[in-house]
């Protein structure tokens, strides 16, 4: 009931791995809005099929899976011919089994003229984390990639002042990512001894 | 010129020129020392520990004379790290991490949270109608005794300290309805994924209604006070311009965009939670400025009391109809009850977790301490906080804890404004401006 497959094993101790799961391409027709998109795209893009790896639509979502050398020109169509007037910012995930493409960057689009949502990803190797900025695209998102960097050591080329935004100048690490250590004390009670959270049992 | 050093005015030379650097101290031998220079340009430090800033908000003010040429924000003073902890907690847990992002609109974080949470376990169209009823009537409360901060605080930084007493008054009674129905006041993790954590107590709508009354005939002493009254119009009326090509190219959302003219409002354009059967207006002005933004907090105000009213009465109609989804995996097990001792689980399920039946017992230890799982993928989910587009995007890998949740905080993005609305005024709109943005520095840092 509880999702045990393989040892069974449900107590948590047996410290299994987390393995996120890689979608496949989504296969046409995209249903909603999503073809038009698509279509919209190549016309205006002639070199679509050579940028975009990938089209995944889950649970009513387009994410269009972009080269990074080709994701401010993506970016520019976009906006300009597709009318995705307004980026919401960029999300870091990291991947650290996925080999050669363990960071991703994530950007929500949204149109207003349209009232439709789409999503970039942008994915890049650890040992080589660069990634083109957008913010000439779309200024706003200035911050949202400073704090991406923050977080995850992806450094935007391009960027006006990529410095760090929310940890301290000088410290030492990128916190959000699957390698760094969320840290913590154990606490005592009542002379029981609570482990720190990342070292409770993992159910998975 | 002195020989001695000033532990809090030292000068020094530097390829610019001489540097003044003020701490405090003896302020009539600085200016004298600064009259001799010809330059006039000064490097300010406004915050993070300053009245007038929203909270821990740093501003690095260039100035010539009293004129603002370059502002910079600094920001992450109240960084907690509430996107890496909650990797470590159940999809339930989560919900009492995210209500402390943006402290002054938790539910909007919860809200946003859990429809992201809804969306990737495939539940959204199940979620009971009347959970999502109360959803929006503990959002719309929460719109009110959030734009009461906003006015009230905004009003009393630009010296008008009355507004700030009725605004704090409203809130009050705001935060006695939350109280009421959840049990506490702020952060109340009340919304959780697949519904609401508990029914409304009995006569909670009456009070509602009451309240609604109430409040509709206070929200007319700020607005007697403040629309139209000279003094504030001179501290407002063209200050923080920012107009419709600005705030899309910086991402921004919520009054801010809606003072350009856009009825841009996901409530309207991308409704959740049954927005679309409610009957309300969004409100715009076309000035672009702060008094725009004002007057459209003051309007939203009457807009959510409709809303209110409008939810009570569905609420009332879907009496005894369930406020969490059927779906026994996800639905948390215990039945709260208030005991003598106060609120707790309800004797009848502990007599039956206890007593009957040892299977219902594994079910209830499983899922509180193990959770639910929710399958791989990842969506974004977007509310219409007070402060804008609030959005949550949430990566599962099908385990019982998120793999990696990030919060589009309006406000975080919203401050990036701030250049744009204040370089080349006065050092004294700066503050009407930040004011006006209404960043919380809990949703900024995060």
């Amino acid at each position: 009931m509880f999702g045990a497959e393989g040892t069974g094993d449900t107590s948590g101790y047996g410290g299994l791995v987390r393995t996120p799961g890689a979608t496949g391409s989504s296969e046409r027709p995209y249903g909603s809005y999503f073809d038009d998109v698509a279509d919209d795209l190549e016309r205006a893009y002639p070199a679509f099929s050579d940028a975009i790896e990938r089209v995944v639509v889950d649970r009513g979502e387009l994410t269009l899976h972009v080269k990074r050398e080709k994701l401010v020109e993506v970016s520019k169509i976009l906006r300009d011919s597709l009318k995705f007037e307004m980026c919401m910012g960029v999300s870091g995930v990291h991947y650290p089994e996925q080999n050669g493409r363990e960071l991703h960057a994530v950007y929500p689009l949204l149109s207003i003229t349209n009232n439709r949502r789409i999503r970039l990803e942008v994915s890049v190797p650890d040992g080589d984390a660069h990634i083109p900025s957008v913010v000439e695209v779309w200024a706003g998102n200035n911050w949202h990639e400073r704090e991406t960097f923050d977080m995850f050591g992806i450094i935007f080329d391009g960027h006006p002042g990529l410095t760090r935004i929310l940890m301290p100048d000088d410290w030492q690490g990128h916190p959000q990512r699957k390698d760094y250590a969320l840290g913590g004390i154990p606490v005592e009670y009542k002379g029981a001894t609570i482990p720190a959270p990342d070292e409770r049992r993992s159910y998975r | 010129m002195t020989t001695f050093i000033d532990p809090y005015a030292s000068s020094r030379e530097t390829t610019e020129g001489t540097v003044f650097s003020v701490t405090g101290g003896d302020w009539n031998e600085l200016v004298t020392e600064i009259g001799a220079t010809k330059e006039e340009r000064i490097v300010v430090n406004m915050g993070p520990q300053h009245p007038s800033t929203h909270g821990v908000l740093r501003l690095v003010l260039e100035l010539e004379g009293e004129t603002v040429t370059e502002v910079r924000c600094g920001i992450g003073y109240l960084h907690t790290g509430i996107e890496k902890n909650i990797e470590y907690r159940s999809w339930t847990q989560g919900v009492t991490f995210v209500t402390r992002m943006d402290y002054l609109s938790p539910l909007f974080n919860e809200t946003a949270y859990c429809l992201a949470t809804e969306k990737l376990l495939g539940i959204t169209n199940d979620v009971p109608e009347r959970a999502s009823a109360i959803r929006v009537l503990m959002m719309e409360l929460n719109r009110i005794s959030s734009h009461m901060v906003a006015l009230g605080t905004g009003a009393l930084e630009l010296g008008a300290i009355t507004p700030m007493f009725f605004a704090f008054r409203e809130r009050e009674r705001v935060l006695d309805i939350f109280e009421m129905i959840s049990g506490l006041r702020m952060n109340m993790a009340y919304i959780r994924p697949g519904g609401v954590q508990q029914d409304l107590p009995e006569g909670a709508t009456q009070k509602i209604r009451e309240t609604v009354k109430e409040m509709r005939k206070a929200f007319k002493d700020n607005a007697t006070l403040l629309i139209g009254n000279s003094i504030w119009m001179k501290r407002t009326v063209g200050i923080g311009y920012l107009d419709l090509a600005g705030c899309t190219t910086l991402g921004i959302t919520g009054p801010v965009l809606r003072s350009t003219g856009l009825p841009w409002d996901l409530r309207k354009t991308q409704p959740y939670c049954g927005y679309e059967n409610y009957d309300f207006d969004v409100v715009t002005t076309d000035t672009c400025d702060v008094y725009g933004r004002f007057l459209i907090r003051m309007n939203e105000l009457e807009q959510s009391l409709r809303i209110i009213e409008q939810a009570c009465e569905k609420i009332d109609k879907l009496a005894g109809a369930p406020v969490m989804v059927a779906d026994k995996k996800i639905a948390w097990p215990a039945q709260l009850a208030m005991g003598g001792d106060g609120l707790g689980n309800s004797l009848d399920h502990i007599r039956e977790i206890m007593g009957t039946s040892m299977e219902s017992l594994i079910h209830h230890f499983k899922l509180v301490t193990e959770g639910f799982r929710v399958p791989a993928g990842q969506v974004y989910a977007a509310v219409e906080s007070p402060r804008g587009e609030l959005g949550a995007h949430i990566v599962s890998d099908g385990g019982t804890r998120p793999y990696r949740m990030h919060f589009r905080e309006p406000s975080f993005n919203n401050l990036q404004s701030t250049s744009a609305m204040c370089e080349g005024s006065m050092v004294a709109d700066i503050i009407g401006a930040v004011a006006s943005i209404d960043p919380v520095m809990g949703g900024v840092d995060r």
